[in-house]
């Protein structure tokens, strides 16, 4: 009797190691087309979206003012970037992003940790900023205008106030949950102020603010779209802006291609911080 | 008082508390408790959830102060946290951020792994030094804890029902093992736990606190180790179980012969 279960245990069971009728000979073939199908299947739906695209400018179903084949705008970004005037805009752009990242983020991580840590600019501050935090940024376009002018100092001001408050509330809230029992153990293993801080705070609020730093390098690249549309000299939005004057809608998706390109990189930097920062977390650890 | 398998000279300190009360605003914990603990000592504090033994670690730690009376080690009034006390709590209390080794080294001045790496080695975990906690089971964890603890040589150990959320084989290992290091190194160890087992197998005394004050100060002298199977440890522990629960000890009860119904202590007055 035991003898049969054995049996029935270990002889794997009949048609499923062949492939599902691909005619192909063999365990392994129809193995590996499987796996190669199954990580080709996400980009099904993309690429044969861009196919049918490509196919339906060529046939002429899409006048080239309203969607060029993608064919053409991968011929205009090449163009650009031979000419060298791709790299000058984004470089511009990337430059404003950055420079506002560096200052409105830089702000709300520092007064994300004054207040979180001493009580008295927590009663001091928050309330007002929390009040604040309520105006949207996009709102203030005409009076940031009417104060500092089309310039760069516009540009940087609005991304800098729109990157500042996810920056601060999660930098705030971060530090506020800092577990007070690793606090009190911290304490009575008899380290310092100092100590406290860095070993025992910092690091607990940590998943916070990288949190902050995502939602802010988000926000940061769609208030960038929106300055740049007042009147620049230079920058992705100046090349579409352009472009659009001139209908060139081939440069315009070359355009917002470069913003999306662009976006993704910089959330996929962050993710990279994240997985290094966070790597003693289980929810980041693979098994 | 069993002096066998004490290292020579005592290390641990000797605490004394005096009228020691707490209240938290109105509601009184601790009542004028009173305990003296000679050095080297393992004394174990039991009673209900919500008896104040917990209250009274951390008086003695430093971690809060007391209202009123006061705790003093070999003399020194205690105010504060004090570089010769150390806690175990309840949860290990790991730095998640920090691997293993780096926790036990907490507090160290750098370039202390070697002493380190010996502690940990004691307590049975010296592969794991490069993990971090979260890898860990809750029984190593504790385990690192009491490494963290112990590295810095401390006179009187606090451990605030340290296993009480292990599973009881990895209790039982524990208890050998807090035994064997308390053994080794002579410091004073109060341990606050609600399982008067753990108390009978580990400690020189046990006390009960109830009420806030304490109610039973009772001496454990067998010898050890302690074998759950000797009929004396079963008695001790029963009799000290007894008292926790107030139930009328086998000895005669005291009754007063006119009144024929249950003893005193078992009525309510509603008046």
């Amino acid at each position: 009797m035991t003898q049969a279960i054995r049996e029935l245990q270990t002889t794997p069971l009949p048609g499923v190691a062949d492939g599902p009728g691909l005619g192909l000979p063999g365990l392994q073939g129809g193995a590996l087309l499987r796996g190669l199908g199954r990580r080709a299947l996400p980009w099904l739906v993309p690429v044969g979206l861009v196919a049918l695209w490509q196919v339906a400018a060529s046939l002429g179903w899409l006048s080239t003012r309203v969607l060029p084949a993608p064919s053409e705008v991968l011929k205009a970004a090449w163009a650009l970037a031979v000419s060298g005037e791709l790299w000058t805009h984004v470089k511009v752009s990337a430059w404003r992003a950055l420079s506002g990242l560096a200052i409105g983020g830089g702000l709300g991580l520092g007064l994300g940790l004054l207040t979180g840590s001493v009580k008295f600019f927590e009663t001091l501050l928050d309330s007002t900023l929390q009040m604040v935090r309520n105006i949207p940024a996009l709102a203030l376009i005409p009076l940031v205008i009417l104060w500092f002018g089309i310039d760069e100092t516009a540009k940087l001001f609005l991304i800098a106030v729109s990157v500042f408050f996810p920056m601060y509330l999660n930098t705030f809230h971060g530090i506020k949950s800092v577990d007070p029992g690793l606090v009190e153990m911290g304490r009575s293993y008899g380290l310092t102020r100092w100590q406290l801080y860095r070993e025992v705070i910092l690091p607990g609020a940590m998943s916070s603010i990288l949190v902050g730093l995502r939602f802010s390098l988000g926000l940061m690249w769609v208030i960038l779209i929106v300055a740049e549309t007042i009147s620049a000299q230079a920058g992705i939005g100046y090349l579409t802006m352009n472009a659009r004057e001139f209908l060139q809608t081939d440069v315009v998706l070359v355009g917002i291609l470069l913003y999306a390109l662009l976006g993704k990189l910089a959330d996929v930097l962050a993710r990279a911080l994240e997985r290094y920062w966070l790597r003693w977390h289980p929810g980041y650890q693979g098994a | 008082m069993t002096l066998e398998n004490k290292p020579a000279g005592p290390r641990g300190v000797r605490l004394e508390a005096r009228r020691l009360s707490k209240h938290y605003g109105p509601r009184p914990v601790l009542r004028q408790a009173d305990l003296q603990i000679a050095p080297g000592e393992f004394v174990a504090i039991v009673g209900r959830s919500g008896c104040g033994k917990s209250t009274l670690l951390r008086l003695v730690a430093g971690l809060e102060a007391a209202t009123q009376g006061s705790v003093r080690l070999d003399g020194q009034d205690v105010i504060g946290l004090r570089g010769d006390t150390r806690v175990m709590f309840q949860d290990a209390r790991l730095l998640p951020w920090r691997r293993v080794i780096d926790n036990v080294a907490l507090g160290l001045p750098a370039g202390s792994h070697a002493a380190a790496q010996d502690v940990l080695a004691q307590v049975g975990l010296a592969e794991r030094q490069g993990d971090w906690p979260a890898r860990l089971s809750g029984g190593q964890r504790q385990r690192v804890s009491l490494a963290r603890a112990l590295v810095h040589n401390p006179r009187l150990l606090l451990l605030d029902e340290p296993l009480g959320a292990l599973d009881a084989l990895t209790r039982i290992e524990m208890h050998q093992l807090i035994e064997g290091l308390w053994q080794r190194n002579g410091f004073t160890a109060l341990l606050v736990t609600h399982d008067v087992q753990e108390a009978v197998a580990l400690a020189d005394r046990v006390v009960l606190i109830e009420d806030g004050r304490i109610a039973l100060d009772e001496r454990i002298d067998l010898p050890r180790p302690r074998q759950r199977s000797d009929p004396r440890f079963g008695l001790l522990e029963k009799r000290i179980l007894d008292r926790v629960l107030q139930h009328p000890a086998d000895e005669a009860p005291e009754r007063a012969p006119h009144w024929p119904g249950p003893p005193a202590h078992g009525l309510r007055w509603a008046v």
